[in-house]
């Protein structure tokens, strides 16, 4: 341990707003970016399966469509 | 447009070889921007009016324009060249000139040369020939002021070639003009550096031959690398649209 | 050697890899990251000249060491996209870009706050600061050039001819900036690196720059395959895949 007490290791002899700083965005900024990327990769990947299912549901309904001419509700969840 | 006024390329048959080709490029170019009085002198008044606006804005002071007016006249001329790349391209790519010049048998580079030597004949030798004139106004002194025309004349070939890549990539984009000065700004650093470095060690009575020497590598540079990029980027631009 | 790089080019099989590799890659780059920061940060011995301000070094070097090499990367991607025309190349240049971006900024914010107590000023106009600033804006100018190009192939051909420029132009740049900061500066400015760093030094910094190189590949494969899920909507085996809820 380079220092005598957690005070010290946070003060850093009068350096420690700039180096906490610099640690702070850096924190913010990989974490932001890769919790933001992960999120955008679930939405992107949850649209993709929502789509599938509605065209699943739509071309299985359409031959029902097609022999009644009845109006097929498409759950739109 | 003016379509009648502007005369069509003229069909390049397999005979004629690429320097005649380039030459044809090259005069047509010259003729079109001829009729096109306007498109020469915008870039011309602009540089005149930025520079104007350095000892309105900052200082009219002898000292400061004496110390930074080869800064200010390149920071102008290079403003003034990437305000005209705009129309490198842009009225051939409209009228569909530029489609029939990528299919021409002779390699597209080369033409892009022509054109892009074209677009320095037009635009920038006449900021260096405006030069001396402006240099007199911000108070440099006779050696500095040839210096500095040195510098340009090697120097905005240079900011052609490569303008001219960027020019080719934001074709038929919209917001094209902001686009490219962001793409081609960083590019244009080092030409700047040592443009107005080369005058700053004239000044001090240094030897400037060797920065002349490099600045003429970058030109080399630019002339044998850039008009393939810009080839390239010409036919992704075609492809796209 | 051909059949590798036609594997190599498939989006699929590099989909599995990644889904396979990530988790290794996060884990390791992770605890290589923290340990070397807490390292660097508690137990390094302090500079004898810069005091504790140099800890800002376990992030500032990494930082730009990466955004340099992401720039490289990205150019040699941008020969196989112009050349061999590979899907996955165009997808890496793509994706990768706004990581160098932020990375490059990083570089540049650590830099600036390391030059207020080491300088005395936030920003100097030191040739390495500014052949940084220089590259975000290559950065910048590569992530809007894609933007605003609508055909996907185009945009990927068109910002790869603009970072092939660019890489050519980066020795160019960085040699002028450097001869323009001394003929502007006297030498006063100099980082004080000792020429040879202390073990317990170099060791922390060694172990960040390797974690933060390993968290960097995790973010392109994950950033990657979100690209290559939207542009492959329409195969079998996407479809597959997102039905599974796998990747």
């Amino acid at each position: 341990m380079a220092f005598d007490s957690f005070s010290a290791f946070i003060a850093m002899e009068g350096h420690g707003p700039y180096v906490w700083a610099c640690y702070a965005v850096f924190a913010v900024l990989l974490v932001g970016l890769m919790v933001w990327s992960s999120r955008h990769h679930q939405a992107v990947m949850a649209s993709c399966k929502r789509r599938y299912q509605q065209q699943e549901n739509s071309t299985s309904a359409r031959p029902k469509q097609a022999a009644t001419f009845a109006r097929v509700e498409v759950s739109q969840e | 447009m003016n379509a009648d006024r502007r005369p069509a390329l003229k069909p390049v048959s397999e005979s004629v070889g690429p320097i005649a080709a380039m030459a044809a490029v090259f005069a047509r170019d010259v003729r079109v921007a001829f009729r096109q009085r306007q498109d020469l002198l915008n870039p011309l008044l602009f540089f005149i009016m930025v520079v104007t606006l350095f000892p309105l804005g900052v200082s009219p002071e002898v000292a400061f324009l004496k110390q930074s007016g080869a800064g200010i006249l390149w920071v102008a001329a290079l403003l003034s060249v990437l305000l005209s790349l705009d129309h490198l391209f842009r009225h051939d790519f409209d009228d569909g000139t530029l489609e029939q010049l990528v299919l021409q048998p002779q390699p597209l580079f080369l033409l892009v040369l022509a054109k892009t030597a074209a677009h320095w004949v037009l635009t920038g030798l006449p900021l260096v020939l405006l030069a001396p004139v402006l240099g007199v106004m911000v108070h440099l002194d006779g050696n500095s002021i040839a210096i500095l025309c040195l510098t340009l004349l090697i120097g905005t070939p240079v900011l052609s070639m490569i303008g001219a890549i960027g020019a080719a990539l934001t074709l038929g984009l919209r917001s094209a003009g902001v686009l490219l000065s962001l793409l081609i700004i960083p590019l244009y650093i080092p030409v700047l550096i040592f443009g107005t470095g080369t005058v700053a060690a004239a000044a001090e009575g240094a030897p400037v031959g060797g920065y002349l020497a490099l600045m003429g590598a970058f030109l080399v540079l630019a002339v044998t690398l850039s008009p393939f990029a810009s080839a390239a980027a010409l036919r992704i631009s075609l492809s796209n649209s | 050697m051909w059949q590798f790089f036609h594997k190599l080019g498939s989006p699929k099989w590099f989909f599995g890899i990644a889904t396979r590799f990530m988790p290794w890659l996060l884990a390791i780059g992770i605890i290589l990251l923290l340990a070397g920061l807490v390292w660097g940060l508690a137990f390094a011995p302090k500079d004898y000249l810069q005091g504790n301000s140099y800890r800002i070094i376990f992030i500032h070097v990494p930082t730009a060491f990466l955004a340099q090499s992401i720039y490289i990367m990205m150019a040699s991607a941008a020969v196989v996209t112009l050349v061999w025309r590979m899907k996955l190349a165009d997808v890496f240049v793509k994706t990768v870009a706004p990581v160098g971006l932020v990375f490059t900024f990083l570089s540049l914010f650590t830099g600036a706050v390391w030059g207020k107590p080491t300088w005395g000023t936030w920003w100097v106009w030191d040739a390495r600061l500014t052949s940084m600033l220089i590259l975000l804006f290559l950065y910048g100018g590569a992530i809007a050039l894609d933007r605003a190009i609508n055909d996907e192939k185009s945009a990927a051909r068109a910002v790869a001819v603009l970072v092939l420029v660019g890489v050519v132009n980066i020795p160019i740049i960085k040699y002028s900036v450097e001869w323009w900061n001394t003929l502007h500066q006297p030498a006063t400015f100099k980082l004080t690196e000792k020429p040879s760093m202390p073990v317990e030094m170099w060791v922390p910094l060694l172990l960040s720059v390797l974690g933060l190189y390993l968290l960097f590949g995790w973010l392109a494969c994950l950033r990657m395959k979100t690209e290559i899920v939207m542009r492959e909507q329409k195969t079998r085996w996407v479809r597959e895949l997102v039905m599974a809820g796998r990747g």
